[in-house]
């Protein structure tokens, strides 16, 4: 409040913060390469929870379910059709955020009636149901073994090179949370918050809360389509483990580690998680201990996530400065 | 498809749903009395079947290994609701991603105790044949888990019905704050509970070993299964996890023969199927 340059210099700390991203990572070993882009994929898919859970207030446990939509479209159109291996690897990027759309239009009908704990469960169960096609359903998903994907498409611009792949990544990363952001601070995403903070008195104002959860609902779905994509694009192997249940427990984890309702917290958390699933667990057999660790203390002692720190230092300090006055201010106002 | 297919599928399928009705009954009632989303439950499953193993390679008692193993995981669980479930106070989301870490934790933990390997937990070798009945071959050990959840289903109920402390935990599953404001310790309870389904859920790990096998991933492939159960049931519910675990043994044993295809689709469709009409399930209360 005090401080009216705080959004803009949020805004530079984010940038420089991305700029260093994608200027040193092409300096870094081929391995820091795949794994940032895997990372950043992963931040589109925690920054469409962050949608529902941040500032909705919808947790859903199913999130995987978008992304192994996009990633099964993105392999079966590959393996069976030679689609989208040249410039239709847009249109598969198109497809795949739009069954990711239509997905959660389908599995919203659902789930956007139950709240709290029973969202949880409802969503949980949808993702499960993808999982036991996946798994299941061999003759369409390959079953256990998953799919194998040709080498990335080419299109004048050779994604199979990791490097060029890594920017492609980068440049849909940008824009999901460029879309998500003006998405987040428009009137509609104004109104997300107000559900999330008080749903009665928002219909009671006449807003169409079920509709609103709704949209939000399917966005979610699309750009979790959209990470799908990515994600078969990267790994080069769609299977089921991509939809289990730790994936979709993993994406919440990474959206509360960051911080709910801040979009880049999504990112910082994806970031961090995949940095310990896929690096920590080459260095040490113990990483485990690792990540559930962060998932306990994180829940434990960091309820407003990473990003809430500088707040609460700053609250910190100016408590230990006139810790003098705030005593008065507290004893007057009680 | 003769009746013999039908009558073999079907007791497999009843085996099956006694044994998920020791793994759910215990969820159920945690969720019911704390709702708590309990994401560490497949944990206690596969515990259970490890230190029943750990009794019986030391020991040499199967028998033996019953009791204690589900007694150590009780152990667990309830220290687990002590020191980190209560202090959180009710928050669904913290609460379940608290029982994912737990349960990852778990997970490293039996991977350096036991190893990554197949296990398996051997019962009794009076327990290995085959009963006939009336030209029907019946294996033992399933009619051995059918029995023990009917007999822990027993107990559960006289516990339930006519203890002191099971009509707290009824009272506690309608209406928690109106329980503690007629004097009920609601804390207790929980804490009671907590261990209560780890006891069950580990008595499950060490009956299911047998045939299901011991092996890390057991805890994640088993979890779900024993939500579908809760669902369908109607969570706080013991009628509820005794009709939803037959529901679910039966579909499951069925759809793996009939669909194989879409065989776990056939088993949670039904549950989101439910969860969007009658979110109280078959038989919990409004």
């Amino acid at each position: 409040m005090k401080d009216g340059h705080a959004p803009r210099r949020k805004l530079l700390i984010v940038g420089a913060a991305l700029l260093a991203v994608l200027v040193i990572t092409p300096f870094s070993g081929s391995y820091v390469i795949v794994l940032v882009t895997h990372a950043l994929i992963f931040a589109i898919l925690a920054m469409s929870l962050d949608i529902l859970l941040g500032y909705t207030g919808l947790p859903s446990l199913g999130q995987a379910a978008y992304l192994g939509m996009g990633g099964y479209l993105t392999a079966i159109l590959a393996t069976r059709y030679q689609f989208g291996l040249d410039w239709t690897f847009w249109v598969v990027v198109a497809l795949g955020m739009l069954i990711g759309a239509a997905t959660a239009a389908f599995f919203g009908l659902f789930a956007i009636r139950a709240t709290g704990v029973y969202f949880l469960m409802i969503t949980l169960a949808l993702g499960m149901c993808v999982w036991g096609l996946a798994y299941r359903w061999n003759s369409v998903t390959g079953g256990d073994n998953g799919i194998v994907l040709p080498p990335r498409p080419d299109f004048g611009i050779q994604l199979a090179d990791d490097l060029t792949f890594f920017y492609v990544v980068f440049g849909f990363f940008l824009a999901s949370l460029v879309m998500m952001t003006i998405l987040v601070g428009s009137p509609f995403g104004r109104s997300l918050v107000g559900i999330r903070e008080n749903e009665l008195r928002m219909r009671i104002l006449g807003y169409n809360t079920w509709l609103h959860k709704y949209i939000a609902f399917i966005i979610a779905g699309a750009f979790g389509g959209l990470a799908g994509v990515l994600w078969a694009h990267a790994h080069g192997l769609v299977s089921p483990e991509d939809v289990i249940l730790a994936t979709s427990v993993d994406a919440l984890l990474m959206v509360v580690l960051g911080g709910p309702g801040t979009l880049v917290g999504g990112a910082l958390g994806a970031g961090i998680v995949v940095a310990l699933r896929e690096y920590l667990s080459t260095l040490v057999p113990w990483w485990q201990y690792v990540l559930g660790g962060v998932y306990v203390l994180t829940i434990l002692y960091l309820p407003g996530g990473l990003m809430s720190i500088p707040e609460r230092v700053r609250r910190w300090r100016a408590q230990s400065r006139g810790a003098g006055v705030e005593k008065s201010l507290e004893s007057a106002s009680h | 498809m003769d009746a013999n297919f039908w009558i073999i599928q079907a007791f497999n399928g009843v085996s099956y749903g006694a044994l998920l009705f020791l793994l759910a009954s215990g969820l159920s009632l945690i969720f019911g009395v704390m709702r708590i989303v309990n994401l560490a439950h497949g944990s206690f499953f596969l515990l259970g079947g490890y230190v029943a193993l750990t009794v019986i390679w030391t020991t040499g008692s199967w028998l033996l290994a019953i009791p204690v193993a589900a007694l150590v995981v009780a152990v667990v669980g309830l220290l687990m609701e002590r020191v980190f479930l209560r202090p959180l106070g009710f928050d669904p989301l913290r609460q379940v991603l608290l029982t994912v870490g737990f349960a990852y934790l778990f997970q490293q933990a039996a991977l350096d105790i036991w190893g990554g390997d197949n296990l398996d937990i051997v019962p009794p070798a009076v327990l290995k044949d085959s009963t006939v009945v009336g030209g029907f071959y019946f294996p033992r050990y399933r009619m051995f888990m059918i029995g023990m959840a009917v007999a822990i289903g027993l107990m559960l109920w006289l516990v339930m019905e006519k203890t002191r402390m099971g009509a707290m935990i009824r009272a506690t599953v309608d209406d928690a704050e109106m329980a503690r404001g007629v004097g009920i310790d609601t804390s207790r309870v929980s804490m009671f509970i907590f261990a209560l389904g780890a006891f069950l859920a580990a008595l499950g790990g060490v009956i299911g070993g047998a045939f299901l096998g011991v092996y890390p991933g057991l805890d994640f492939a088993i979890l779900p299964i024993a939500f579908a159960v809760v669902i369908i049931g109607g969570m706080g519910s013991l009628t509820g996890a005794a009709v939803g675990s037959l529901i679910v043994g039966l579909a499951d044993n069925f759809g793996k023969a009939l669909f194989p295809e879409v065989s776990y689709f056939t088993l949670y469709a039904p549950m989101v199927l439910i969860l969007a009409l009658k979110p109280t399930g078959l038989f919990g209360r409004e």
